[in-house]
């Protein structure tokens, strides 16, 4: 049986980055089986949890000073709420882990505790039904545990809670940049060229620098300011925000000097790419609902490309009329 | 969810109250608070915070609940609705 450590390593914590950053996220895995965090006898608690290197560096870590059993599932390097949703953090590879273990040899009491956000993969009575072992949802966050464990097993509300607080949006940040990194830059070149061929090297400097404030505003500032912008719709949320950067960019580069088609179209399509990257973002958040994201598509795609439409016809328009 | 709401009216959560049989699964999995117990019965107290998980659903012992779960990201979505078009490859989803 491996006994781990419950310290976290600088080569821990660098991981832990390049994942955030979406360098290598794949080679990026735990191998799946039970771990020792401690000492602990056949009566400690066995913890569930994913074979993504950071769910499993974040619960050993929290779990520093209590003796438990960890059975680590294979997620494929993905954290527990994807994988739930994909079915690999599910009821299969559970009974499969705690059967190809020994589980029931290991400890003498028939209780798992999983992750609440594992939930939607795992079907709690099926897992009771082929194993014998009964499924306790415990919390969601892994920080949560040692409170928990300590607090006789029992769920508090705030433990039980989604939140989306600023420091768990900012953390979400760098993988959505890393993401969009290609379309942002394809997109760009593209923009730069039709500016270029049009209005000489100025305009087409100008025209990538209003691109890539309204892809930040979309990406970093929409995301960040979230609770506080107005509405509920996040692409309303995000235009908003790209609104705000139309007049950032007004000032900067001296849109006083702009004919009116230009203005017009700035201040139209650098709010429609801001509200599509933020609209993107319901991906990350923890409360949207499918059909909600699906109506919100429903209404803006159309929208923004139309959008697009009238400020390209403006800007061409303004220079040929 | 404290400090945040999505859009209303959307959710495709049902309950069938005569389905269940009160054992509490979908409070202890809904990570917004969706549902409470009413001694023997669930029933739901927030429909808007449901974010379509689909825990509650998969976890009932009685099949009383159902939901549309799934891919709920923009790119997600539009990878979903290329795909039904058979204009792209399966396989790129945004939860990866
Ligand atoms: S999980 Fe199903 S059976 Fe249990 S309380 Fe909820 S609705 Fe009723
Ligand atoms: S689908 Fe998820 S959020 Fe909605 S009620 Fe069920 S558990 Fe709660």
């Amino acid at each position: 049986m491996p006994r781990i450590t419950t310290e976290l390593s600088f080569a821990d914590r660098l991981g832990t980055c390049k994942a955030r950053w979406g360098i290598g996220r794949m080679e990026y895995m735990v191998p799946p089986g039970l771990y020792a965090v401690g000492t602990p006898t056949p009566d400690d608690p066995v913890v569930v949890t994913a074979n993504y290197k950071m769910s499993y560096d974040m619960v050993r870590s929290s779990l520093a000073g209590h003796n438990t059993w960890l059975l680590v599932l294979e997620t494929f390097g993905i954290n527990v709420w994807c994988a739930a949703g994909k079915g690999t953090f599910g009821t299969d590879e559970l009974e499969k882990r705690v059967d190809s273990v020994g589980l029931a040899t290991v400890v003498n009491h028939r209780c798992l505790l999983l992750p609440i956000l594992g939930a939607p993969g795992v079907a709690a009575h099926e897992v009771q039904k082929r194993t014998g072992f009964t499924v306790r949802y415990a919390t969601i966050r892994a920080m949560d545990l040692p409170s928990y464990l300590d607090n006789d097993m029992v769920t508090t509300p705030e433990m039980q809670e989604l939140t989306f607080t600023l420091r768990e949006r900012l953390v979400l940040i760098p993988v959505e940049l890393v993401l969009a990194l290609k379309s942002i830059g394809l997109i760009g070149g593209t923009i730069f060229l039709a500016a270029f061929l049009m209005g000489g090297e100025a305009a087409g400097t100008k025209a990538i620098i209003a691109w890539l404030g309204a892809v930040f505003a979309g990406i970093v500032v929409g995301p960040l300011l979230l609770p506080w912008l107005p509405g509920r719709s996040f692409a309303i949320k995000g235009g908003i925000a790209g609104l705000g950067w139309s007049f950032v960019w007004y000032l900067l580069a001296g849109g006083a000097a702009w004919s009116v088609p230009v203005s017009l179209a700035a201040f139209l399509a650098l709010p429609a790419v801001s509200a599509f990257y933020t609209l993107n973002f319901t991906g990350c958040s923890t409360y949207t609902s499918r059909s909600g994201v699906k109506k919100e598509m429903r209404l803006a795609l159309p929208a923004m490309g139309a959008v697009l439409v009238v400020s390209l016809v403006l800007v061409l328009a303004g220079r040929f009329l | 969810m404290k400090g945040y709401r999505y859009l209303s009216g959307v959710t495709t959560l049902e309950l069938r109250p005569e389905d269940c049989v009160g054992c509490g699964r979908c409070l202890e999995v809904c990570p917004h608070r969706v549902f409470a117990l009413d001694g023997t019965k669930a029933r739901i107290i927030d429909l808007d915070a449901c974010m379509e998980c689909g825990a509650c659903a998969k976890n009932c012992p009685a099949a009383a609940i159902t939901v549309d779960s799934g891919v709920g990201c923009a790119s997600g979505l539009i990878n979903e609705w290329l795909q039904e078009r058979k204009l792209r490859r399966v396989g790129s989803g945004c939860c990866s």
